[in-house]
């Protein structure tokens, strides 16, 4: 099996949709002949010639509309959006229109399609370049909302993403494009939306988490270890529809719960994930959840890497929830 | 039904630096505070890429190519006018007197650095001498704020004008549209400056519109257009005196597109190799902004090659120091990542600065001195 | 350059350039849809006053732009509409009991009674959903467009936006991507002269609203909107042009919305009511009569009689739809995805029990299984 990043099994899996399915297509600002900014992707127009993969004006609300009419239309495209910072001019096609297309027609058109767009800091991109905007769309009822972690995620997700009868919208943790490394089959394989991923079994405590902030939460757990503590590592991986029923199972197992995201904590998505836990467990509880998250300011740029949830501040947060 | 179709751009500087029956309206001083800021640029743009390519600084954008739309429009405003530029602008504020130190402070993201190092590169912000309102990455935002600076203008009474100035790239934003429909309607007193370098990082401007052209989308707005060569830095600041002046007379907003191209990537990140032609850029080298004016200067007994020497030695001398200066500046501290989010600090936030000091304190860190918050 | 107004039939009725060669039969059925779409609005209004439906946004004064317009369509041809186009949707193919039951929200509407009132679609005509937000529809059609033409189709897509939607995100994308991607699309801007109370004067300074193509290449035209003929003359080389693969262009229709912006409006706050007079004079269906009528197309008093069988055909209709069956409760939580997920199914059965326990369910409500 090849050892691919994240980003070439992104690659991978969007090369693997266009030979099985021509209605697949892909477009975006720079997507084509450059190949992406970050070379998501690199090769298609070359291989699947400019009707499938072409660059558009810089106008994310032109790209999601127009993907919109395509998908209501028999086709299925998979949109790139350069960075999620800039996903906001397209806010009101993809909220107020993608979205909601199946409900407000009783499911007379429907559009699937794929939104893809790294997101997330680590890159010293500043207020602009490095946003994790996924509790706005979290929030979106008929959005999918899916972010992988590992490279086997990525394109197993991707192609699951594209199959699905819904829009979903794909962050790619821009942080992992090139340190995730794995093994990644060739050709078709899915991962089915609303799994979880068992990153690590544990006893002590569970940390939930996603995207950019896994392997951050590995180190932690493992560090976590030494002392004797032993996490159960969660990776949420489908955020919107989320399994319920796999969360509460694995906070029950411990009782005592971590969650790690990069975005701000203020109706992040660790709040969620908490009040589910408050809701139906609370019993089970045997110390208050905990949250490491991003701090409610917007992103900085030369101290991102204090912005950002680190090991350490993981590691203090488990002490904390093991010890109480 | 019919297409329309877009004059040939308007240009001062003929063959050989000869401007035909043209009036120059700038002094003998103003020319060469505009040849000195282009050759500023220049330096510092030089300066920008080997900081970036020795890893010193994260980013920077190329302005080569571009330097005569910048120098040109800022020779035709005020520094009491309110320039909303985008990134690749800067030559606008050297012409008025920005220091280069105080960019490389950003460029740095240090602790003297208008936005405390919380933004990419090339985002400035500077209130003096000229108004440069702070840049934002997200392409066309800026340019309804614009409008809404220049309301501000009308409503006061002043005859100060806005320079809103942006990419062929930009003029596919839903800010381009709303803006320029507002100004229309507002009749307000902005210079919308469409720089027409050729690319949108790897888009090229034919491929960004089916229009002839950027300045025929004024059109649409009743928002008159004109088409300027934008590497003739005299018919650059005529057409951009023309739009102030009108916009001062209260007769509204003027689209200025300048034809002008990109002779650089799109920033340290981007590899135009793979999509720019080559022949293309031979044919735009031979266009060089800089060559033209010199050519000018020197008809005019002007330009020297000492002169060349010793004004281009006073730039790098200039950017270096200020290069030198910024690096050696302290790094923005652990409590700006929580100022600035609001005029005061809320709750939430003081916890959250609280636990982080905390942490850090307890973790070893030296930014977090004794651990305690300090706002 | 300001593009002439296309005139086909001036306001006395009185052909005044060549028509195109639409024959008797058409002309009528033009002249008939028209006429439904007055008489379907006003008993709309009636319905509205008694409490009996929401909301209704009429086509009052704009049924020769919408109908006229709209039959220069083939039926493989979509219409991607905006508020007032359902009565074209009517002329193709969308049941009129269907359409009743859109304005009542009520089970028998395909939208399951989740979308206002005069929000119409229908999937058998071409006409898709249109959500209430100005201008979204815009971009949807211009991709639509592009996978008819990816496919190689023999299919054009139209869509409609009043004079305000060409302030839009939508429009301004729409517009911009169209014509660099040459799809095969057509945009009809209706400018009736208002957006709600923002008069179209001020909405843009542009001399024209058919300047507005200028601005992306598109090629446009002015038409008088209350010449039906004029309209689909006009359409319909706007539709050709676009099948033949030579691009998108921009149609405005210069036309008058006499009465409220909806139900909700009361227009007589904001504008002139002898500007509304001098639009009634040019009423385009009195214009069609008289056309007709010299054209011996029309008997004298045949007016009144088709008059008659519509506002019979529309009462059997509402009369129908009145006596509805309730709305099943899972139509709450149908439809946002493709299959019910598990927290949705949970929230409505949190729900279903509260619901049953005071007698608010019918059979068919309980709960899903888990
Ligand atoms: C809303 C938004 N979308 C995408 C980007 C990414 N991006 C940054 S610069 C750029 C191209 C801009 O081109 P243009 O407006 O022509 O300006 P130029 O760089 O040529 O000066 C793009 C697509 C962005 N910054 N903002
Ligand atoms: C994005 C958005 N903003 C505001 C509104 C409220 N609104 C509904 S209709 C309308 C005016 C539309 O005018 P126009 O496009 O001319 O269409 P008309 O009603 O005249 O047919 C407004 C402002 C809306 N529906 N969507
Ligand atoms: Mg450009
Ligand atoms: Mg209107």
């Amino acid at each position: 099996m090849p050892t691919l990043t994240l980003i070439q099994a992104v690659n991978d899996g969007l090369k693997v949709s266009m030979r099985q399915d021509e209605s697949v297509l892909v477009f975006g600002e720079d997507v084509g002949p450059k190949g992406g900014v970050f070379l998501a992707t690199e090769g298609l127009t070359a291989e699947f010639g400019k009707a499938r993969c072409f660059d558009t004006p810089l106008s994310e609300d032109g790209i999601i509309g127009t993907a919109i009419g395509m998908a209501a239309n028999g086709l299925r495209p998979v949109c790139e959006i350069q960075f999620q910072d800039f996903i906001f001019p397209a806010f009101d096609q993809i909220v107020s229109e993608a979205a909601k297309l199946r409900y407000r027609s009783g499911g007379q058109y429907t559009a699937p399609m794929v939104i893809r767009t790294p997101y997330g800091g680590g890159i010293r991109g500043g207020l602009y370049h490095s946003q994790s905007g996924e509790a706005y769309f979290a929030h979106t009822a008929g959005l999918k909302v899916v972010i992988p972690s590992t490279a086997y995620d990525a394109k197993g997700l991707l192609l699951a993403a594209i199959e699905d009868p819904d829009p979903v919208l794909f962050m790619e943790p821009k942080a992992l494009y090139r340190h995730e490394k794995g093994e990644v089959p060739e050709g078709h394989y899915t991962v089915d939306l609303s799994t979880l991923r068992t990153v690590r079994e544990g006893d002590n405590v569970t940390v939930f988490c996603y995207g950019s902030m896994v392997p951050v939460v590995e180190k932690a757990a493992a560090k976590a270890a030494e002392q004797g503590i032993q996490c159960e590592v969660v990776d949420l991986r489908t955020l919107l529809p989320l399994d319920e029923q796999g969360v509460l199972d694995a906070a029950r197992k411990t009782g005592r719960c971590v969650i790690v995201h990069e975005a701000p904590r203020f109706c992040g998505y660790g709040a969620e994930i908490s009040a589910m836990i408050a809701e139906n467990i609370i019993e089970y509880m045997e110390a208050p959840v905990r949250r490491v998250t991003g701090f409610d300011t917007p992103f900085p740029n030369t101290l991102e890497h204090h912005y950002l949830p680190d090991e350490r501040r993981v590691l203090d947060a488990i002490e904390e929830v093991a010890r109480y | 039904m019919q297409i329309e179709t877009a004059p040939e751009p308007f240009s001062v500087i003929g063959a050989n630096g000869d401007v035909g029956g043209h009036k120059v309206t700038l002094s003998d001083e103003e020319l060469i505070q505009c040849y000195r800021t282009m050759l500023t640029v220049r330096a510092f743009d030089d300066v920008c890429m080997k900081l970036q390519r020795s890893g010193r600084i994260g980013f920077s954008v190329p302005n080569k190519g571009v330097e005569a739309c910048q120098v040109g429009a800022a020779s035709a405003l005020r520094q009491s006018d309110f320039f909303f530029p985008s990134y690749r602008d800067f030559g606008m504020a050297l012409y008025h007197g920005v220091h280069p130190v105080e960019m490389m402070h950003n460029m740095f993201g240090n602790n003297l650095d208008a936005a405390r190092g919380r933004q990419m590169p090339v985002h400035f912000s500077f209130t003096d001498p000229i108004k440069y309102f702070s840049i934002s990455s997200p392409i066309g935002t800026h340019l309804p704020q614009a409008v809404g600076a220049a309301y501000a203008h009308q409503m006061r009474g002043e005859d100060n004008v806005t320079l809103a100035s942006f990419g062929d790239g930009g003029t596919s934003s839903l800010g381009f549209h709303s803006a320029l429909n507002f100004a229309g309607v507002w009749k307000s007193p902005v210079i919308f400056l469409c720089q027409n370098n050729g690319w949108a990082i790897s888009c090229p401007s034919d491929e960004q519109t089916a229009s002839d052209g950027f300045a025929i989308k004024g059109a649409a707005y009743g928002v008159p257009g004109v088409t300027v060569d934008g590497n003739d830095v005299l018919a650059m600041h005529q057409a951009v005196s023309e739009a102030a002046d009108r916009a001062r007379r209260g007769e509204g907003p003027t689209l200025i597109e300048a034809v002008t191209y990109r002779m650089g990537g799109h920033s340290t990140s981007d590899d135009p190799s793979k999509y720019v032609p080559k022949e293309t850029l031979e044919e735009w080298a031979e266009k060089d902004p800089v060559k033209r004016f010199r050519e000018f200067l020197t008809v005019r007994g002007m330009w020297t090659e000492e002169l060349e020497s010793e004004w281009s030695a006073a730039a790098y001398e200039q950017v270096n120091s200020g290069a030198k200066e910024a690096e050696s500046t302290e790094g923005p501290r652990l409590e700006t990542i929580f100022s600035d989010v609001y005029a005061e600090l809320p709750q939430h936030l003081r916890r959250q600065g609280e636990a982080a000091f905390d942490l850090a304190k307890r973790k070893g860190d030296a930014d977090a001195g004794g651990g305690a918050f300090p706002l | 350059m300001v593009p002439q107004v296309i005139q086909l039939i001036d306001e006395s009725g009185s052909a005044v350039s060549q028509l195109p060669d639409l024959g008797k039969d058409r002309l009528r059925a033009m002249f008939i849809s028209m006429l439904r779409v007055r008489i379907v609005d006003g008993r709309m209004l009636t319905l509205q006053r008694a409490g009996r439906i929401g909301f209704v946004g009429t086509s009052t004064g704009m049924e020769g732009a919408q109908i006229g317009s709209a039959a220069a369509l083939k039926a493989q041809d979509w219409l991607w509409s905006g508020l007032r186009e359902g009565g074209a949707a009517v002329m193709r193919g969308l049941p009129l009991a269907e359409y009743v039951a859109q304005m009542y929200c009520n089970a028998n509407d395909t939208a399951k009674g989740r979308q206002m009132c005069n929000h119409f679609q229908h999937k058998g005509s071409n006409y898709p959903s249109w959500s209430s937000v100005i201008g979204t529809q815009i971009p949807h059609a211009v991709g639509a467009a592009y996978a008819s033409k990816m496919r190689g189709e023999d299919v054009v897509h139209s869509v409609y936006f009043g004079d305000g939607a060409t302030s839009s995100n939508g429009f301004h994308s729409g517009m911009n991507q169209a014509a660099v991607w040459k799809v095969p699309a057509v945009f009809v801007c209706v400018n009736n002269g208002w957006a709600i109370s923002v008069s179209a004067k001020a909405q843009t300074a542009a001399e024209t609203y058919a300047h507005k193509a200028s601005a992306y290449g598109m090629p446009a035209a002015r038409v008088d909107g209350n010449d039906a003929v004029a309209c689909y003359a006009t359409m319909q080389a706007a539709v050709e042009r676009a099948r033949k693969g030579d691009g998108p262009s921009l149609v405005v229709l210069e036309t008058y919305r006499i009465m409220g912006h909806s139900s909700s409006d009361d227009p007589s706050k904001y504008r002139d009511e002898d500007e509304v007079a001098g639009w009634i004079a040019k009423d385009p269906i009195q214009r069609l009569e008289q056309y007709l009528t010299s054209q011996g197309f029309l008997a004298e008093g045949e007016r009144e009689k088709i008059e008659a069988e519509l506002l019979a055909e529309i009462d059997t209709v509402i009369h129908e739809q009145e006596a509805a069956a309730p709305m099943a409760l899972k139509t709450l939580v149908e439809d946002v995805y493709a299959t019910v997920p598990g927290h949705l199914k949970r929230q409505y059965n949190d729900f279903i029990e509260v619901a049953e326990r005071h007698g608010d369910a019918q059979p068919g409500d309980g709960a899903f299984p888990l």
